[in-house]
């Protein structure tokens, strides 16, 4: 009888163990799922998952706010096979010292016109002349992850409140 | 020699002692027809953009980079042939832009820009001389599709309509003053006014 009692409990104890660790196996995998983002969405590998439409780049020709002060401006207008390369700028077409007049185009900061030891030049710099590396253009698109940066200004007039609930 | 082409100019001259005034008229008639169908048809098939890349410095150099610009690739569909920008539409400026153009025979022959480094070493004069013809027939082969009298300037962007409705319109500028290397990449800008 005991030893049929204790076989009794050790079946149990054998099929409870198995049942926990699935489970906290099932748990892992569920979890790791969830917590990398893919553009895949989870689809099946075998499966091929429908691209999201292309969203249009803004062009509305209005200045956008800077989120910090020494954030590059970004471009409020179409570029759209704008050359910048060895033969040609097609941003400076506009936006150089000499073409602001007629374009109406923001001149580009005095600082692109000055090398690294801070002498001015007659044209734009070679270490700024590639535009795209730091001013682009922004699409019309929902963010694909939460941005959580916040202004400076933002924060200094949060922090008075904060104090005054103190 | 000389009593060949003396029999010729009697056998012009003299009247026709076999065949009937109604066959020659007739038969004149057809002859002039065909040669001239030909002669058309022949000029159309020049006029195609399967003749231009039938060169490989067009199809390797200039078609290439066509490919990826607006005017192949677009949201309606509508595209532009090499002969609707650079070859004029009315006959007789289409003949003597053909005529020109027998020059180009003559660097296919001879490799002018058979390489890719000697297309982009002519690649300024070129263009030139492209820039140089549309300035002065007011852009004409741009006009011929994009008609200034139906633009709608709320349809554009701001400053395209500024500059369309000002300069454009004024006609202080012409379409290639502003839309240089649209459908093909620049040469090297230096000097160019509005570069």
């Amino acid at each position: 009888m005991r030893h049929l009692l204790n076989r009794k409990i050790f079946k149990t104890m054998v099929v409870s163990t198995i049942a926990v660790s699935s489970l906290m196996l099932s748990l892992a995998a569920t979890s790791t799922e969830n917590e990398v983002a893919t553009l895949r969405d989870q689809t099946k590998l075998v499966e091929q998952q429908k691209p999201n439409l292309i969203p249009k780049v803004v062009n509305k020709d209005i200045k956008q706010g800077r989120n910090y002060p020494m954030q590059p401006p970004v471009i409020p207008h179409t570029t759209r096979s704008y050359e910048v390369n060895k033969n040609n700028n097609k941003c400076m077409s506009c936006h150089s010292r000499q073409r602001t007049e007629e374009s109406q185009a923001p001149m580009v900061s005095v600082t692109h016109y000055m090398n690294r030891d801070g002498n001015f030049l007659a044209e734009i710099s070679p270490r700024r002349y590639f535009c795209n590396q730091c001013h682009v253009t922004q699409l019309d698109a929902k963010p694909l992850v939460e941005n959580t940066f916040i202004d400076m200004h933002s924060m200094m007039k949060q922090k008075p409140s904060k104090t005054a609930q103190h | 020699m000389k009593r060949l082409l003396l029999l010729t100019w009697q056998t012009l001259t003299k009247p026709s002692g076999y065949y009937s005034l109604g066959f020659l008229v007739i038969g004149g008639f057809i002859a002039g027809v065909i040669f001239w169908g030909g002669f058309n048809t022949a000029l159309e098939i020049t006029n195609t953009e399967e003749f231009c890349i039938s060169c490989h410095e067009m199809e390797n150099n200039v078609y290439e980079e066509l490919k990826t610009t607006i005017h192949f690739s677009n949201r309606s569909g509508v595209r532009a042939t090499c002969p609707d920008c650079h070859v004029p539409h009315k006959w007789t400026d289409k003949i003597a832009r053909k005529m020109q153009a027998s020059k180009e025979v003559w660097g296919m022959l001879f490799g002018t820009i058979d390489t890719r480094e000697k297309f982009l070493a002519h690649r300024r004069q070129l263009a030139q001389n492209e820039w140089t013809r549309l300035k002065a027939n007011d852009s004409l082969e741009c006009r011929n599709c994009h008609n200034f009298d139906y633009m709608d300037f709320t349809e554009q962007s701001e400053r395209a309509a500024n500059q369309h409705s000002g300069a454009l319109a004024k006609g202080e500028k012409t379409c290639i003053d502003c839309h240089k290397g649209i459908a093909h990449q620049l040469p090297d800008m230096k000097g160019v006014e509005g570069w």
